[in-house]
C-alpha cells in the first residue's frame, strides 16, 4: 500500500517539525515568567529590579522548590502525592523538638527529615503501586496522618536557639557581580541562602537522572501508556513505587529546607504547600495524565507562581487571603489551558 | 475502574456461597460491623457511655443529652455531604475534597445576609428562608463550577476541586471582609440547636428531611440509574442516550446544595463562623463515610444507605475518641490509619490474595493466569 506509507510518511514529518508536548508546555511556562517579571519591572518600577528581591524569591521558596520537583515526578508517572505539605509541617516540627528538647544536632536534623519522608514513601509507594489504591487517597491520608503527628509531636511552636543550628541557618552565600549600593552608598553583595544552592543541585540532579538514566525514562514511560511500558519490559509497579519514594523523600528534605529558613517548628508551616508545589508542577508544564513534564519547569513554574503572588500583592491586594485565591487561580488557568491543548491533540 | 457490577467472576462467585460468605460481602457488613465493635467497645469500657438524661439548657428548655444523642446530633453535617459525595463518586469516579471550604462560603454567605453586612445583628435583617436559598445557590455555583471541570475539561475530580479547597475559605473570608459576622437571634439559632419545647435537637429533623428527600428522588427519578451507568461506562451510556457530560455535572450541582445546607446547620448551632476551623477536615469524613458504607470510591454502583450509616459510625467513632481525651487536632492522624485499612481492606489485590488463601490452590492457580 504505497499510498498508505506516504501518508504515513507525511505524519511523521509533521509531527517532527510540531514540538513534543513536553518542549511546548517548558516554553510556555518559560515565556510567561519572563513576561510576567518584565511586565512587573516595567509597570510596577523599581523593587522588582533589584536583584536581592529576586534572589528572595528562591530564598523563600527554596523548599517549595524541592517539593515541587518531587511532585512533578509522581506526577510525570501518573500519580499525585499531596501529603507533601504535612511531611514538611511534620519534618520542622520533629526537628525543632528534637535541637531544643533532645540535644540533637545537625547530623541527626537531616537523618529525622530523610528518616520520615523516607517512612512516608515506603508505605505510600506500597500502597500505591503493589495495592493498586488511588494516589490521591493514600496521600490524602498521608496528609492528614502528618498533619494530626505533628500535633501529637508538640501543639506548641518550637523556636530553635541551637547555636550550631542557627550558624547554617544564618549563612549567607555572596553572588558575585549582583548587588547594590545602598542608601548610605555602602556596597551591599546579593546573597542567598545556603538552602537555595541544595534545591538549585537538586534540580539538575533531577534533571540529569530524568533525562539520562534508565529509572528516569522508565518513569516517563510508565506515566505515558503504562501498560506499553509493561510490554517494553519495564517494572511498572517497582518505577510507581520508586517515584513515590523520591517524592516523599524530597518532601523530607524540602522539610529541612524549611526548617532551615523559618527557624523554628510550628503546626502551620508548610500549610498549602502540597497545593503550591501542585500549581508550580502544573504551571512548569508537567501533565496531569503523567508521561509529560520536566524539572526544569518546574523551577519555572516556582518562580512564575510567586512572581504573580508578589504582583497581586504589590497591586494593593496584601491581604493573606489573596495569596490563595492567586493560587487557585493560577492552577485553574493552567489546568484548562493543558486541558483545552491536550483534548485538541487527542482530537487530530 | 474495578466496579463489581462490571467483573463477571465476581458475580458467578457469589452464586455458590454459603450464608456465612454472602453476609461478610453484603455492602452493609462493613459499617454495620464497624458500628457493632464501636457499641461493644464502649460497652465494655463504659456501659454510662449510651446513657440518655433530660437536662435544662441554657434557655431553661427541658432537652435531651447524651452521647448518642450528641452522635446523632454532630453526625448530621456529615450524613448530608456523604449523601452528595456518594453520589459525585458514582458518577465522575473521584471525590470532592472542597466541601469543607464551600461549606464555609455557604455559611459567611448566609451570615452576611441575616446580619445584613453589619458585624452584629441582634435580629435578622432578612427572611431566614430566603438567606438560605441564597446560600444553597451560591453554593450551587461553586458545585457547577467543580462540576465543569470535572465533566467538561476532564480533570481529574480530586485535583479540580483542590483549587476550592484552596481558594474556599479565603473567598469565605472574603465575603465578609475577613470580619467575623455574630447573629444573636435566637430564631437564627433554631435550626442548629432546638426548637422551643422540642426535646431533640434540630439537626436531627433537618438530616432525616434530608435522607427522605433523596429516598423519594432515588426512587422516582431516573437520578440513581443514570448516575450508576455513567459512573460504569461513560462511553457506553453515551451511545444509549445520555449526556455523561451533563448527568456529571448535575451529581456536583447536588453536592453544592447538600454542602450548603450542612453549612446552614453549622453556622446556626453557633450564630457565628471561624473561616480557617470551620469544618476542617470534613472532606476527609465525608470519603471516609463513603468508603465505609461499601461504596467503590472509583465509581459506579453506589448505596446511599451504606454512605449515611457510615456517615453515622464515624461520628461514633470521633465521640468515643473525644471521650477518651484524645485531642481534637491528633483526630485526623487517627482517622488516617483507619482510612488507609479500609481502603487496604478493599483493594481489589488484597480481597484476591484473601481469598485465594482460603480457596483450594488449584483454585488460586487459575486466579493468577
Amino acid at each position: 500500500m504505497p499510498k498508505g506509507i506516504a501518508v504515513d510518511k507525511q505524519r511523521r514529518l509533521r509531527e517532527r517539525a510540531a514540538m513534543s508536548d513536553t518542549t511546548l508546555l517548558l516554553t510556555i511556562t518559560v515565556v510567561v515568567f519572563f513576561i510576567l517579571y518584565l511586565a512587573a519591572i516595567l509597570f510596577l518600577g523599581g523593587s522588582f529590579a533589584k536583584p536581592q528581591n529576586f534572589l528572595n524569591i528562591l530564598n523563600n521558596n527554596a523548599s517549595l522548590i524541592v517539593l515541587a520537583c518531587g511532585m512533578s515526578i509522581v506526577m510525570i508517572t501518573g500519580g499525585i502525592d499531596i501529603s507533601v505539605g504535612g511531611v514538611t509541617c511534620l519534618v520542622c516540627m520533629t526537628c525543632a523538638v528534637n535541637l531544643e528538647q533532645q540535644g540533637g544536632n545537625m547530623m541527626t536534623v537531616i537523618l529525622i527529615g530523610l528518616g520520615i519522608g523516607l517512612a512516608f514513601g515506603l508505605v505510600q509507594g506500597f500502597l500505591v503501586a503493589h495495592l493498586g489504591i488511588q494516589p490521591f487517597i493514600v496521600s490524602l491520608a498521608g496528609m492528614f496522618f502528618a498533619k494530626g503527628m505533628t500535633t501529637i509531636v508538640s501543639k506548641e511552636p518550637v523556636r530553635v536557639t541551637d547555636e550550631g543550628f542557627l550558624a547554617v541557618k544564618d549563612m549567607r552565600i555572596n553572588v558575585p557581580g549582583l548587588g547594590a549600593p545602598n542608601k548610605l552608598g555602602v556596597y551591599i553583595p546579593a546573597y542567598v541562602e545556603a538552602g537555595v544552592v541544595i534545591a538549585l543541585l537538586v534540580v539538575a540532579l533531577l534533571f540529569c537522572l530524568l533525562r539520562w538514566t534508565r529509572l528516569g525514562r522508565a518513569f516517563y514511560a510508565v506515566g505515558g501508556n503504562s501498560q506499553s511500558a509493561n510490554m517494553l519490559g519495564i517494572n511498572v509497579r517497582r518505577t510507581k513505587f520508586l517515584a513515590h519514594v523520591l517524592c516523599s523523600l524530597l518532601a523530607g528534605l524540602g522539610g529541612i529546607l524549611y526548617f532551615l529558613h523559618v527557624g523554628s517548628g510550628d503546626v502551620a508551616n508548610g500549610a498549602g504547600d502540597e497545593m503550591n508545589a501542585i500549581a508550580s508542577s502544573i504551571i512548569g508544564g508537567t501533565l496531569l495524565t503523567g508521561g509529560v513534564g520536566n524539572v526544569a519547569g518546574t523551577f519555572f513554574g516556582v518562580l512564575s507562581l510567586n512572581t504573580i503572588k508578589r504582583i497581586v500583592a504589590s497591586l494593593g491586594f496584601d491581604e493573606a487571603w489573596w495569596s490563595n485565591i492567586t493560587v487557585a487561580a493560577m492552577l485553574c488557568l493552567f489546568l484548562v489551558i493543558q486541558s483545552v491543548v491536550l483534548l485538541r491533540r487527542n482530537k487530530k | 475502574m474495578m466496579t463489581p457490577v462490571k467483573d463477571p467472576k465476581v458475580k458467578t462467585k457469589q452464586a455458590g456461597e454459603s450464608g456465612l460468605k454472602r453476609l461478610t460481602r453484603h455492602q452493609m457488613f462493613i459499617p454495620l460491623a464497624a458500628l457493632a465493635l464501636l457499641v461493644l467497645f464502649n460497652l465494655i469500657a463504659d456501659p454510662s457511655f449510651f446513657a440518655v438524661s433530660i437536662k435544662e439548657n441554657s434557655l431553661g428548655n427541658p432537652v435531651l443529652s447524651g452521647n448518642i444523642i450528641s452522635v446523632l446530633d454532630n453526625a448530621s453535617e456529615l450524613v448530608i455531604l456523604a449523601i452528595g459525595m456518594t453520589l459525585v463518586t458514582a458518577s465522575s469516579g473521584g471525590q470532592d475534597i472542597s466541601v469543607g471550604a464551600t461549606m464555609a462560603i455557604a455559611g459567611s454567605v448566609i451570615l452576611r445576609m441575616v446580619c445584613g453586612g453589619q458585624i452584629t445583628a441582634d435580629t435578622m435583617q432578612m427572611p431566614l428562608l430566603l438567606a438560605v436559598l441564597i446560600g444553597i445557590l451560591v453554593s450551587m455555583v461553586f458545585g457547577a463550577f467543580n462540576g465543569a471541570l470535572v465533566a467538561y475539561f476532564k480533570i481529574q475530580p480530586m485535583v479540580a476541586t483542590l483549587i476550592m479547597y484552596t481558594a474556599g475559605r479565603s473567598i469565605a473570608a472574603w465575603i465578609n471582609n475577613n470580619q467575623l459576622p455574630i447573629i444573636n437571634d435566637q430564631v437564627f439559632k433554631y435550626a442548629g440547636t432546638f426548637l422551643p419545647g422540642v426535646p431533640v435537637p434540630t439537626p436531627i429533623f433537618i438530616t432525616a428531611l434530608v435522607i427522605l428527600a433523596f429516598w423519594l428522588i432515588l426512587k422516582f427519578t431516573t437520578l440513581g440509574l443514570y448516575t450508576q451507568s455513567v459512573g460504569i461506562n461513560a462511553n457506553s451510556s453515551r451511545l444509549n442516550g445520555l449526556d455523561p457530560k451533563l448527568i456529571k455535572l448535575l451529581t456536583y450541582v447536588i453536592l453544592g446544595v447538600c454542602v450548603a445546607v450542612a453549612g446552614f446547620i453549622r453556622v446556626s448551632r453557633s450564630g457565628s463562623i471561624n473561616y480557617s476551623r470551620m469544618a476542617e477536615n470534613i472532606e476527609m469524613d465525608a470519603i471516609l463515610a463513603v468508603a465505609l458504607g461499601g461504596n467503590v470510591l472509583s465509581g459506579g454502583r453506589f448505596n446511599i444507605y451504606g454512605s449515611i450509616l457510615g456517615a453515622y459510625v464515624i461520628q461514633f467513632l470521633t465521640t468515643t475518641l473525644y471521650k477518651y481525651d484524645v485531642p481534637s487536632t491528633a483526630l485526623p492522624a487517627y482517622k488516617a490509619v483507619v482510612v488507609i485499612l479500609l481502603v487496604v481492606l478493599s483493594a481489589p489485590v488484597v480481597r484476591e490474595k484473601l481469598a485465594s488463601l482460603k480457596k483450594a490452590p488449584a483454585k488460586t492457580a487459575k486466579e493468577v493466569s
